[in-house]
């Protein structure tokens, strides 16, 4: 039953005809039987999970109901969960206990659902294929030879491996939606401030949320309701009222105009990918929708301004870890400049390393200027270009990621090819848009792991997933118009 | 702009992060290909553009200066991590 959809598992539930504690060990087991594999998870609680399921039956016993009361559930550990590990997947916090839960975490508590554990990213959530966690890739499980994407990596392989019902993530440039893709999963990254910051590991602030891995439009919206909200530890958390946001799944699109910007359909991206969009487009045409051709003129300065503003936020974000008072202590320093320069040189991975020095460098004296200021004044013309085309439009529609999951170690010695990676992912991240990634079928993939170019002799289908971006706080729209492009899909339209 | 192994020193110091001497040369040549593909902002006229820092749509959130009561357990978690002594937090001789 750990291959139930929220929306089904909460019948079961609620008619009595499964427990949530049954629904727990089949997780758990299943955990157990596939994680060697995979390695999406960092840590597993079995007892507070069990503990916490219990609990969630005598409250269903008692006739209480809620959305995810008794649902199990991944997190991504870069999240803070009161009495466990939340390492990050860096060495600089292996040890490091979290006092407190996330605010989306409590949240889910109080809602009923059961934390089974933590799930592995890249290390400090910088990456795009899980390969820079500390404690060893995630695979992705529909092909072991291929990455899961990144940075939330472990929670995509769980929830298409079935160890859990949904999972969080968090979402900094493409880091839910990228892995979604390559998952064949719905991965949803609200608006900036739409969920709380607090408690999530902070790595770029100015774009961080936390959002959810599901199986299906429906479920994403569940989690999206009940972690949404005002939260008075995030003042930068957005007061509007929320919204029934699973209500909004079945309304209709009728007349609802999409946008398909022009400069995410480049000639370098691949032809199988753009057919799925194509297609997508096709659906919600067929549902009343209008599909119009837009333009994006800044889009290509997406990457570049991504990748300046987020190792500068990250090199004073990280400036934190300095071995005190939590995480390892190097013994051997003599002094206190000595201590920071041994933990944070051996506690943090290369990855961590590479945007620290970047950032350092973007913001020193005589560099402020000409890298950090300039790419927040392109940042403002990238968020201009958005907020004009929303004025024409109600939603856009583009690809999520230019080619299905590539190969482990295809890509982890080259940096700059990995940035790569988010360049449909990094625009509404710099505006704060909502923006889903919905499965949109499976791409042929070729032996050596090269994305599929023309037509393909052999190899096996891998899922891409198409992106859809909404204003400030249309998640509503978002999730409507995703339950459309993801009708068909066996998993993501039940 | 060339960012060769002495930069490297230089901003590693900046950021209290040791580095081996071969990942000072590594960190060299991956910072100048990625430093020369963001270069490609320049291309950009933001002559009369504002910067923009955050995307909250929010500004100036306050609330009463006052303290606010924390779960004990929680304070005692928080508090009971790193190296001790005393019931104090032990760090480095500064001076």
């Amino acid at each position: 039953m750990n291959e139930l959809t929220i929306k089904e598992a909460r019948r079961r539930l609620d008619k009595g005809e499964i427990t949530a504690v049954n629904l727990t060990r089949a997780c758990l087991a299943r955990i157990r039987e596939a994680d060697k594999e995979i390695h999406a998870c960092l840590l597993v609680d079995e007892e507070g999970a069990l503990a916490a399921a219990k609990n969630a039956d005598q409250r269903l016993k008692t006739g209480e109901r809620g959305d995810l009361l008794g649902i199990p559930y991944l997190c991504k550990d870069n999240i803070m969960t009161k009495g466990l590990k939340t390492t990050a997947a860096s060495r600089i916090l292996e040890n490091y206990l979290a006092p407190y839960d996330a605010t989306a975490v409590k949240r889910l508590r109080d809602a009923g659902a059961v934390l089974l554990g933590k799930t592995n990213l890249d290390e400090f959530a910088h990456g795009a294929s899980t390969e820079n966690s500390a404690f060893g890739p995630t695979k992705n499980p529909l092909d072991l030879s291929r990455v899961p994407g990144g940075s939330s990596g472990g929670s995509a392989a769980a929830v298409a491996a079935d160890m859990c019902l949904f999972a969080l993530g968090s979402d900094t440039g493409g880091s839910i939606r990228q892995p979604a893709s390559f998952c064949g999963l719905v991965g949803l990254k609200p608006t900036y401030g739409r969920v709380s910051r607090f408690g999530l590991l902070s790595m770029t602030s100015s774009t961080d949320v936390i959002g959810s891995l599901a199986k299906n439009v429906y479920d994403a919206a569940l989690v999206l309701k009940n972690i949404a909200g005002r939260d008075d530890l995030d003042a930068t958390s957005a007061p509007e009222a929320t919204e029934h946001y699973e209500k909004a799944v079945s309304e209709s699109v009728r007349g609802l105009k999409i946008g398909l910007p022009e400069e995410y359909f480049s000639k370098s991206l691949n032809p199988a990918v753009k057919e799925k969009v194509v297609a997508a487009a096709e659906k919600l045409k067929a549902a009343g929708a209008k599909i119009i051709s837009v333009s994006l003129p800044y889009t290509k300065y997406g990457i570049p301004v991504y990748y300046l503003i987020t190792p500068s936020e990250i090199s004073s974000n990280l400036a934190r870890f300095d071995g005190i008072g939590w995480g390892r202590a190097e013994k051997e320093a003599k002094d206190l400049a000595e201590f920071y320069r041994l933990n944070r040189g051996r506690g943090f991975g290369p990855e961590v390393k590479r945007r620290v020095l970047l950032g350092t460098y973007a913001l020193s004296a005589g560099y402020y200027d000409a890298y950090y200021k300039k790419a927040q004044a392109v940042r403002t013309l990238i968020a201009a270009d958005f907020s004009r085309v929303f004025k024409k439009v109600g939603l856009l529609l583009t690809p999520t990621s230019p080619h299905p999951a590539f190969k482990l170690g295809e890509q982890i010695n080259d940096p700059l090819t990995m940035y790569l990676e988010d360049i449909f992912v990094t625009g509404a991240s710099l505006a704060g848009l909502p923006a889903i990634s919905v499965p949109a079928g499976t791409v042929a993939v070729n032996d050596n792991g090269a994305p599929p170019v023309g037509k393909l002799k052999s190899g096996r289908d891998m899922p891409v997933g198409v992106q859809l971006i909404a204003p400030r706080l249309g998640e509503g729209r978002l999730l409507a118009a995703a339950e459309i492009v993801a009708a068909g899909d066996n998993r993501a339209s039940n | 702009m060339a960012i060769d192994k002495e930069d490297i020193k230089y901003i590693a110091e900046l950021a209290r992060l040791r580095l081996e001497e071969g990942e000072r040369g590594k960190y060299g040549e991956q910072l100048t290909s990625i430093l020369k593909y963001i270069e490609q902002l320049n291309e950009a006229d933001t002559a009369e553009v504002e910067p923009t820092a955050q995307v909250s749509g929010l500004a100036d959130v306050m609330r009463p200066d006052e303290v606010r009561p924390w779960d004990r357990e929680e304070v005692e978690m928080a508090l009971r991590q790193g190296e001790l002594e005393g019931g104090q937090i032990k760090v480095k001789r500064v001076l």
